[in-house]
């Protein structure tokens, strides 16, 4: 379903005369984010417009993953990293920049699906510490977003970094 | 340059996106990227951008619509380069 989805290389998007152009507030991108809890890994934005994004998440130390990543020695997976940064640099800037084209209702009728990402993982992150992400774009055409997205601890201590992708589908 | 030589270069762009590795070997013009390659069609979007910096053109969107074969993709860049 979803490669046929692709393969419509043709915005899904009808720009019509009603469509009324959005730019969003920080808030209002965090609202429209589909994901929820228990896999939400975003708590706040902090700055986005067309062209970069930074948000920001704490770790609960209370995540069911922690029970077995690993018993006694609790470390947040890399996978769980590479989610919050598909969440914010694909995701969240995805809807910043289709509500741009095709404003809020546009957001609402398309989901992000990942496509790729190559990352490099550099660092730990403990349950209960706190992160930021920054993302910036590297190009969106044909409805694809891929951005360069970097985490990182408090102290600026860099845990991941690299490319992700997205595409934005009709729901 | 040449239709073989940007067909060469067609070639070696797609390669990395390739999922079918023996149609690959027996590419020609008529090799579909999509349904003979299986290339991810997410990945078009790659491919259409390394023809960019490859070839220094732009390519419209409408263009690479057009684009379901090997052949239709050295055509359109042939069309931009001439």
């Amino acid at each position: 379903m979803a490669d046929r989805a692709f393969a419509r290389w043709k915005d899904g998007g009808v720009m019509g005369a009603d469509t009324a152009l959005a730019r969003l507030s920080p808030d209002e991108v965090l609202e429209l984010l589909p994901q929820q809890e228990p896999f939400r890994f975003v708590d706040e934005i902090l700055e986005v417009d067309e062209e970069h994004i930074v948000a920001r998440y704490r770790f609960r130390p209370e995540a069911d993953f922690y029970r077995g990543h690993f018993p006694g020695d609790p470390i947040t997976p890399g996978v769980i990293l590479l989610e919050s940064l598909a969440q914010v640099g694909v995701v969240a800037l995805g809807i910043y920049i289709y509500a741009l084209r095709y404003g809020r209702d546009g957001v609402k009728t398309r989901i992000a699906l990942f496509t790729d990402a190559n990352i490099d993982f550099s660092g730990i992150v403990k349950p209960g510490e706190r992160v930021t992400v920054t993302a910036r774009k590297t190009f969106f055409r044909r409805n694809k977003l891929r951005s360069e997205a970097s985490m990182a601890l408090e102290d600026g201590t860099v845990v991941c970094a690299g490319t992700i992708s997205g595409f934005g589908v009709e729901r | 340059m040449t239709r073989d030589e940007i067909f060469a270069k067609v070639v070696e762009i797609v390669k990395p996106f390739v999922k079918n590795e023996d149609a690959l070997a027996a590419v020609t013009d008529d090799t579909n990227i999509l349904e003979d390659l299986k290339v991810n069609s997410a990945r078009l979007v790659d491919i259409i951008l390394n023809f960019e910096d490859e070839f220094d053109i732009e390519v419209e969107d409408e263009d690479a619509d057009a684009v379901n074969t090997v052949g239709d993709a050295v055509a359109l860049i042939l069309e931009k380069l001439s």
